[in-house]
């Protein structure tokens, strides 16, 4: 939007030169500068002109002596893109183009990476991506190498680098098979990145109760449990107990307390309890005999 | 000139007649709305009429009024009376009001009946009905008063005690607006449907399923279904509303029911579904047992049970919600049910919801989940 503004209002100045001014000069234009470089433009003729140069979100405008090089500090162009030059001088008017490009030094970078949250042992579960720019906010369109690192929990770290197309690139990890919080960092020369992936225990793997008698009512509990690679399972899980007995049903939705889930059920001799959680089915016990 | 002078003079005898009548001869629930006393109805000289002014007195929580009026007021007190019908605790009943009452007599003599009073009670999830078997006795043996012996249910009240609780909650912090572009949200709860099935009834089509939270942290969780014709357009589309537990627990499943009245399924060629979720603040307690669960066969065909709070909060507002399997293990129906009464700590509390008569005979299991509400806290 605001590059749009700039751009009419630019075109707007120019259609306003009176035709007074006009004078005969020329330009001899660079083909690219890079963003934030210095750089001069050498003119011919002579008099007095004006040069204007408008590019996005930037408006230039120079009194120029003809036949001299207009320099420009570094810093005064920084944005990346398509400028267009007009030199206004007292006998006529002339205009060119060039492009400003992004440095080729990467200052900064952009990094993506999701889930921020994932079940362990996931293959290529893990996406990160990293958007390139220099120090203009311009995004580096050549091609660069980007570094990858997944580490933090067991084991040895994930490494993979990357170069860059049309300034991204991207990679996709594995979860680990432990849980725990991971670093995910990305780094572009010394620009870095770094997001927390929390590699969490998945589905419960070998679900066991056992049942003891409480009172007038029995205490079902399950073992610790676990996942398939051996991850306690987060408290807050619940697990359902179900009785059955001649035709009756109990069912009790418990979470999980340090590990483990505990509910009271009727005592009924004779009863089947069982237990699941989610899609995942546990072991069942008959409690007495009918 | 003259037609409208007429018209006016009609207008006004008009309405001057219909306040006469409507004074005169005034329907039950005008009077109920106006507040007058039931002495513009009836007095009580019939067992029948006792029970009608009692149940209009309850209608308009003249509670006073109704209390005076019962044969047993010695065994309780006026606020037990009220508790009786408002519950002790702060639950459905407390912010109902009666929508209409039936009565059914079931039993006369010269100086005694039986009654069944049907109080229909609404509230802002739907009407319940509280029925009372009522003995009404003739008070004085020479006049022709009649009074209702008021059967109290007193709600029991849990005595001062502490019950300790390892009081297990998820708290999220979310992403804040200074935050990067590219930098993390915690992300949301990974949801599943396992389970759907569209089915034609006669009042439209009913959608049902299961959503499974396969995620670590608790969910707040919607389904969305749109109905496609076979050219692609849009028929309806509909969500679940509270045909949910809303609140999903790690590795918790809910069944979920979506109508769409007056669509033939014929009409539909395809169904979208769509399951969302967002990651909530919540807790894992109260735990709920659902104990004596019964499928009762037609007529009549229901959901039996009872409700059991195992923990020590009290529970104010809870919904239970049935899912029922054919003989296959195929998912054939959804209901639901409300308890109007809050569950107290270890006080067990009976539900029951009706299945439709076609589908009880092809229920093979069934499966009960709870959804609560506590009173200055979600779920």
């Amino acid at each position: 939007m605001k590059r749009r503004f700039t751009f009419s209002l630019g075109v707007l100045v120019l259609a306003a030169m009176p035709l007074a001014f006009a004078q005969s000069g020329s330009l001899h234009l660079p083909k690219t500068v890079e963003a934030g470089s210095a750089f001069s433009i050498q003119s011919t003729g002579s008099g007095k002109a004006v040069l204007y140069i408008v590019g996005p979100g930037q408006v230039l405008r120079r009194s120029v002596q003809l036949g001299e090089a207009v320099s420009f500090a570094s810093g005064d162009l920084h944005n990346a893109g398509h400028y267009l030059t007009v030199l206004v001088s007292d006998s006529s008017t002339e205009d060119g183009s060039f492009d400003v490009t992004a440095a080729h030094e990467p200052a900064a970078l952009s990094f993506l990476a999701k889930p921020s949250r994932i079940a362990v042992d996931s293959r290529d579960g893990i996406s990160g991506v990293v958007y390139v720019f220099d120090a203009f906010q311009n995004l580096v369109l050549t091609p660069t190498h980007v570094s990858f690192q997944l580490s933090g929990v067991a084991g040895s770290a994930q490494t993979r680098t990357v170069l860059t197309r049309n300034g991204v690139a991207w990679t996709k990890m594995n979860s680990a098979a432990k849980e725990g919080s991971g670093q995910f960092v990305a780094q572009v020369g010394t620009a870095t990145g770094t997001r927390v992936i929390q590699q969490v225990p998945g589905d419960p793997c070998g679900l066991r109760i056992s049942v003891q008698p409480s009172g007038q009512r029995l205490a079902v509990q399950t073992d610790p449990v676990r996942d398939c690679s051996g991850n306690v399972v987060p408290d807050g899980t619940i697990v359902t107990f179900t009785e059955t007995y001649n035709g009756s049903e109990s069912t009790v939705d418990a979470p999980l307390k340090q590990g483990v889930a505990r509910a009271e059920m009727p005592a009924y001799n004779g009863a089947k309890i069982s237990v699941a959680t989610g899609v995942v089915l546990g072991n069942e016990i008959r409690w007495g005999r009918e | 000139m003259t037609t409208g002078r007429l018209l006016a003079v009609f207008v006004t005898a008009a309405t001057v007649a219909l306040i006469v009548v409507g004074t005169l001869w005034p329907i039950q629930s005008a009077v109920a709305m106006a507040g007058s006393g039931a002495d513009l109805l009836s007095s009580s000289s019939s067992a029948q009429a006792a029970v009608e002014n009692l149940a209009a007195e309850i209608g308009r929580q003249d509670w006073e009024k109704a209390y005076s009026s019962l044969a047993n007021k010695n065994e309780f007190t006026e606020p037990e009376f009220v508790r009786d019908l408002t519950g002790n605790y702060p639950s459905l009943r407390t912010y109902a009001t009666l929508d209409s009452s039936d009565l059914r007599p079931l039993h006369a003599s010269a100086d005694e009946a039986q009654i069944q009073l049907k109080l229909r009670w609404s509230t802002v999830v739907g009407t319940f009905l509280d029925t009372r078997t009522l003995k009404v006795v003739r008070t004085d043996d020479r006049s022709d008063h009649w009074a209702v012996v008021w059967p109290i249910v007193k709600e029991p009240r849990v005595p001062p005690q502490v019950i300790p609780v390892n009081y297990l909650r998820w708290d999220v912090i979310y992403r804040g607006p200074g935050d990067d572009w590219g930098a993390q949200d915690v992300e949301a709860p990974r949801v599943r449907i396992i389970d759907m099935h569209p089915v034609d009834r006669s009042a439209g089509v009913v959608i049902m399923g299961e959503l499974l939270n396969e995620d670590v942290v608790p969910a707040f969780v919607t389904v969305k279904a749109t109905l496609l014709a076979k050219d692609g357009s849009v028929i309806a589309s509909e969500d679940s509303f509270d045909k949910i537990s809303h609140v999903l627990l790690p590795k918790q499943v809910t069944p979920f029911l979506i109508a769409f009245h007056d669509v033939a399924l014929s009409q539909v060629d395809s169904v979208h579904m769509n399951p969302s979720a967002t990651l909530i603040a919540a807790s894992a307690d109260p735990v709920i047992e659902i104990e004596d669960q019964h499928l009762n066969p037609a007529p009549g065909a229901s959901f039996t049970g009872k409700l059991i709070n195992e923990s020590g909060q009290v529970v104010n507002v809870a919904h239970v919600l049935g899912t029922f399997y054919g003989k296959d293990g195929q998912l054939v129906w959804v209901a639901d049910q409300y308890v109007d009464r809050a569950l107290l700590p270890e006080t067990p509390v009976s539900f029951a919801m009706s299945i439709p008569a076609d589908i009880a005979s092809k229920v093979g299991s069934e499966r009960a989940i709870t959804a609560t509400y506590s009173s200055g806290r979600f779920q």
